[in-house]
């Protein structure tokens, strides 16, 4: 069962996930290093492989707001982390859509550092606290994104699609 | 039932008679705009490209723009290999709007793609930027994309899968006082609706208030709808978009403006009286920590930043340099002045702004991005505080967690050079 590994408040900004100093920093294999790189201790844990892969950071409303980096994504999805938000700003919504790190839109979350998770298609469950909690389903367009594995799989089939129609 | 102005940019670029909130289109693509982060664009396309026998080909080169802005002249090598690997994808694609660290050409993305007239009302246009919400101010439905999702656009032309967004109407009624900017009134907006107040929607902007100012204050306000969460933040095109696009942006060709109608539905109307506007600031560390100055009078400063694709306009160097001349800014305090463009830069040697703002002790930068996203030209120290007239103040923006960041107007800011305490413009 995935632990919450780090629980947030609301607006976190793409620049508390990766902040702008690392961005000419663009490769997926090297941005994993500065994920949340200014809570040090955090990171830490990540960078030393002490965060479990499909472990949990828990938030607010407005998670990604700000820059439309795709490095926030990026080096999120390199430790292989599930996001569970109250909200998320769109592009960060967007990009971690396209790069297929797992977010998913849960307006009442309530859980702490430490809380067992299990997330399900369509509710979250606390298994410390027992608690439910509905997940709000990613609208359809976006959904088509997830199924094909990416955006770059989605765009490369529309592209050979286009080929073969043109 | 009548159509917002976005439903109307994305029934035109998706060649359908009318759309409704919520329909999945996939608009045609105007202009696709990125600056450095072009170099993961181009990774992103190629990696498209992989396993299909094409030969990447970006649909229309005519349409993409690259501009250097973010860390120029590059910080690090490896700022400046991947500006050098965007540049030979530039010539090997035969990119149009390219625009290199050159003082006859350059500028921040945000202020070179308005003055070169590459922003058309009614346009469809992307960025791999949050702050593409600029070109709003043109009539244009602008909006910030990924890297991955712009490589889907170089290749297609396109944008796949958007929902047709929701929007909210902003009434602006009376006209702004003196010293009282468009900054002042975007920022009074963000903080009465939140950071998250417009997320996943589009402001549009109406109103008398709105109709007196020229563009570029409208830029400002365009700027930073996506502070409030927004996708984009439209100004219908009136005879002032013609006025600036032919007599500044050079523009000959016709054009071909799209306006809501009068019926529109809208999620929700706002009303905001310019008149009794005051200047704002917004405090550390959240855009929408918004007070009215007199809540932050007094406060220290350390750094003043006039600049950035926000506030580094020909109109905001003016007021600057109008406060400045013959003084001079506070001992202690450091004063670092960004002009959003060479081509402004230029306009304000000419005026004698630079000059006075120069003689007053200001530090006259080169056009970009500067400090505002903490690379380098200006990080902070531990237990500073600055006072910027960039768009955002999130903890560690600078370049410093421990330090914080004010945002303000170009009047409140140089009003306060003067003293090295947050200081009113008006007095």
């Amino acid at each position: 069962m995935p632990n919450v590994v780090l629980a947030l408040g609301d607006d976190i900004s793409t620049d508390a996930i990766y902040p702008g100093r690392y961005m000419a920093t663009v490769l997926p294999t090297e941005t994993p290093q500065f994920a949340f790189a200014d809570l040090t201790e955090f990171n830490a844990r990540l960078t030393q492989q002490a965060v479990p892969p499909g472990s949990v950071v828990v938030a607010g409303q407005n998670f990604g707001c700000g820059s439309s980096r795709e490095q926030a994504a990026s080096a999120l999805k390199g430790h292989e982390l599930v996001v569970v938000a109250k909200g998320f700003a769109r592009i960060f919504l967007q990009n971690a859509i396209n790069l297929g790190l797992r977010t998913v839109i849960c307006p009442s979350i309530a859980a702490s550092e430490g809380d067992e998770l299990e997330v399900g298609p369509s509710e979250v469950v606390n298994r410390t606290t027992g608690l439910h909690f509905p997940i709000v389903p990613l609208p359809e367009a976006r959904q088509a994104i997830v199924n094909a594995g990416g955006l770059i799989p989605y765009a490369r089939k529309k592209l050979l699609a286009r080929t073969v129609a043109g | 039932m009548g159509q917002t102005i976005v439903q109307k940019i994305l029934a035109r670029a998706s060649a359908r008679p009318t759309v409704a909130v919520g329909d999945v289109v996939e608009p045609a693509v105007d202009l696709a705009m990125s600056h450095e982060n072009g170099a993961l664009v181009i990774n992103q396309f190629l990696e498209i490209y992989q396993r299909t026998g094409l030969e990447p080909r970006v649909w229309d080169p005519a349409r993409i723009a690259i501009i250097f802005d973010h860390r120029v002249p590059a910080e690090s090598a490896k700022t400046a290999t991947n500006q050098k690997r965007i540049r030979e994808f530039v010539r090997a694609q035969a990119i149009a709007k390219f625009h290199d660290i050159r003082g006859d050409q350059g500028g921040i993305c945000h202020q070179i793609l308005p003055e070169n007239g590459y922003v058309r009302p009614g346009a469809v246009v992307v960025g791999t930027d949050s702050h593409t919400t600029t070109h709003g101010a043109l009539g244009a439905f602008a909006f910030g994309i990924g890297a991955t999702e712009m490589a889907a656009v170089w290749a297609l032309g396109k944008v796949l899968n958007v929902e047709v967004p929701a929007t909210i109407k902003v009434v602006v009624r009376g006209q702004l006082p003196p010293r009282v900017q468009s900054k002042d009134l975007i920022l009074h907006l963000i903080g009465r609706i939140t950071a998250e107040g417009a997320n996943f929607k589009v402001l549009e902007f109406h109103g008398d208030g709105i109709r007196a100012m020229p563009t570029s204050s409208r830029l400002t306000i365009s700027n930073m709808a996506v502070e409030a969460g927004a996708t984009a933040g439209i100004v219908p095109a009136d005879e002032e978009t013609v006025r600036y696009l032919r007599e500044e942006a050079g523009v000959t060709d016709a054009l071909d403006p799209v306006a809501p109608d009068p019926d529109a539905t809208y999620d929700q109307v706002i009303e905001i009286d310019a008149a009794s506007l005051g200047p704002h600031v917004a405090r550390p560390h959240m855009v929408d920590n918004v007070a009215p100055i007199a809540d932050t009078l007094g406060t220290k400063v350390d750094q003043i930043v006039i600049g950035s694709c926000t506030n580094g306009r020909l109109e905001d160097l003016a007021i600057a340099a109008e406060i400045l001349k013959g003084r001079r800014v506070a001992d202690g305090v450091r004063m670092l002045v960004f002009p959003a463009s060479w081509k402004i830069y230029r306009e304000a040697l000419d005026r004698g702004h630079l000059a006075a703002l120069a003689d007053a002790g200001a530090v006259i930068m080169n056009p970009g991005c500067g400090c505002c996203l903490g690379v380098h030209q200006g990080a902070l120290g531990d237990g500073e505080v600055a006072l910027s007239t960039t768009n955002r103040n999130f903890l560690g923006r600078m370049g410093n967690p421990k330090a914080e960041v004010y945002l303000c107007s170009p009047a409140v800011a140089a009003a306060s050079a003067l003293t090295g305490t947050i200081s009113d413009p008006r007095k």
